[in-house]
């Protein structure tokens, strides 16, 4: 009966979020007594995954999933959990296990919440705190069902390494052409950059910034904090920047270790998309803004002036500490 | 085409949210309530089926008889009927399970609901609904084209998107993307007239198990006062992000 993670991987390496996943796995595995077992999806290299906690990796290598298939990889799990006799199920918050783990819950007859940012409240009842109303508070939900899919919050828990080690072990679901009926056309992402949900710093700009031509200093400012670039909802509005950018309450929620907002005033909307944030930076000519209200550190002058000057200061200091 | 579009009875995104009852119950005093704004994307985008390609489209919601004005918008903006299910709407399975029955017998093509709704966050009833329907299903969908069966989907994947081809029937969950923020319509004097004598079909529940149950809420603890920095002392703030909040 042990726990199941989905922990993922792109171009054969996992992503940091698998590790979270599995950490957070772990910690559950613990409560209730029991082991980890990850399923892997065409990953070259599992043993990593010991180092999180996981006790055995089901490993999957078929090239008919080379490419994400939601239907596909949810029944594949389904079959996985199947045959561990899996009592919980964790998966991360990433485009792809958010599409998955709704199918996921309805194969295995699952409660499901998503967006959990803790450890189980109790095993029994099963309660989990997971963010509702978009970051603006948090919900207790029971889970009664008897298999259960958690869905964590990005960045929520942190990587936890242990020393332990993970037993690989080959797994072939079964899987017809029924899977396969929503087919990959092409697919448009930009690789040299770090997508917001994936990063642990996101640098964001807003109408402060006055126009799409002054975004060099947001993207390089990004470039040297290795942070992901991202924009409030008047600017994607208006085109200035691609929608995905969008981060706020019909946008993309943001949970990183660290968000800049540069020219960002702090509409109620945006705040809540950018709450889970663990220290948020803002960077604003106008004392009022309400943003200075929800930022942990802030700094009142001209962007144009401001952010140039970070941007060497971090150079410096990334010098020093290299 | 017959297209069902899921239309959640949210707050406003201004909403201050509070909670009474011994916070296990959301306070709706003073709160204006909306389609959520994922779902009205999707709205949108059913009505540009409707007048480019004859489509129907039907709304409906699992609700109490307080969301009906909700539904009466969707109509205003163009729906043709609405199906409210008679039922707290407390957990998305059990949402997805009683729109399935409704997805069922109404024979629908294409289902589009929100990717999530912005009360609960949930993200479940668009991928639960198709695997419970059987149909096929793209999430966090940004644009959509029908042309016979076939459709052509968008999706937001993380750092970028991916277009993909599949059959109806289908279910997305929509976004913003879908349509844009300036396509969003405002209901006219003539819709809302007209929305009055469309017909609001209120249809009793199935019974079915409840999976989840949100037991009690809770708001963030309050913030501390924010630490300014001297826009001439930049480096500061460098020193600070490192030494006191170890972010970087």
């Amino acid at each position: 009966m042990s726990v199941l993670v989905y922990t993922e991987s792109e171009g054969g390496k996992f992503k940091k979020a698998a590790f979270e996943v599995a950490s957070y796995a772990k910690e559950v595995a613990n409560m209730l007594g029991t082991t980890v077992t990850a399923v892997s999806v065409n990953a070259n290299d599992s043993s990593e995954l010991g180092n999180y906690g996981v006790d055995k990796v089901l490993e999957i290598k078929n090239e008919k999933l080379t490419t994400f298939n939601a239907k596909a990889y949810a029944d594949s799990l389904k079959q996985a959990a199947d045959k561990e006799g899996a009592k919980v199920v964790v998966v991360s918050s990433s485009a792809d296990s958010k599409f998955l783990a709704s199918m996921l819950a309805v194969n295995l007859n699952a409660g499901y919440a998503s967006n959990v940012v803790a450890l189980p409240e109790s095993a029994s009842p099963f309660t989990v705190k997971r963010t509702a109303f978009t970051n603006k508070a948090f919900n207790l939900t029971e889970i009664s069902t008897d298999v259960k899919v958690i869905g964590l919050s990005n960045n929520a828990f942190g990587l936890k390494e242990v020393s332990g080690a993970a037993a690989a072990e080959g797994f072939d679901p079964s899987l017809s052409d029924e899977d396969f009926t929503v087919n990959v056309t092409s697919v448009d992402r930009a690789t040299d950059k770090v997508s917001i949900a994936d990063a642990e710093v996101v640098v964001s700009g807003g109408r402060g910034l006055k126009g799409p031509e002054n975004w060099g200093m947001i993207e390089e400012l990004a470039d040297v904090l290795g942070a992901a670039t991202a924009c409030s909802k008047p600017v994607s509005d208006m085109g200035w920047r691609p929608h995905g950018e969008h981060v706020g309450q019909t946008g993309k929620p943001v949970a990183t270790n660290l968000y800049i907002a540069v020219g960002i005033s702090g509409a109620i909307q945006h705040l809540a998309g950018i709450n889970s944030s663990k220290v948020k930076v803002v960077i604003n000519n106008d004392p009022e803004a309400p943003f200075f209200k929800a930022a942990d550190y802030g700094i009142v002058g001209d962007a144009f002036e401001v952010v140039p000057q970070l941007i060497e200061k971090l150079k410096e200091f990334k010098a020093n500490n290299a | 085409m017959k297209i069902l579009v899921c239309i959640s009875h949210v707050p406003d995104t201004t909403s201050k949210i509070n909670f009474t009852e011994g916070d296990t119950k959301f306070d709706t005093n003073g709160v204006q309530f909306v389609i959520n704004p994922n779902d009205e994307f999707g709205l949108t985008r059913a009505m540009w089926f409707k007048e480019k390609q004859g489509a129907s489209v039907d709304v409906v919601n699992v609700g109490g008889a307080e969301t009906e004005p909700t539904l009466r918008k969707a109509l205003a903006i163009g729906a043709d009927n609405a199906i409210r299910v008679n039922a707290e709407a407390t957990d998305g399975f059990y949402v997805a399970k009683q729109l399935a029955k409704v997805v069922q017998d109404g024979g629908y093509d294409l289902v589009i609901a929100g990717r999530e709704s912005i009360d609960y966050n949930g993200g479940m009833v668009p991928g639960m609904l198709a695997a419970l329907t059987g149909a096929n299903f793209v999430n966090t969908c940004i644009g959509l084209e029908v042309e016979g069966d076939v459709a052509t989907a968008i999706r937001e994947i993380d750092g970028g998107k991916e277009t993909s081809t599949t059959r109806l029937p289908l279910v997305v969950g929509g976004q913003k993307g879908l349509v844009e923020e300036s396509d969003l319509r405002i209901p006219n004097m003539r819709g809302i007239m007209m929305a009055r004598k469309k017909p609001l079909t209120v249809v009793e529940a199935i019974e079915t198990a409840q999976e989840t149950k949100a037991v009690k809420f809770e708001k963030p603890a309050p913030k501390g006062e924010v630490t300014l920095v001297s826009p001439d002392n930049v480096g500061q703030l460098v020193e600070l992000l490192h030494n006191e909040a170890k972010a970087i």
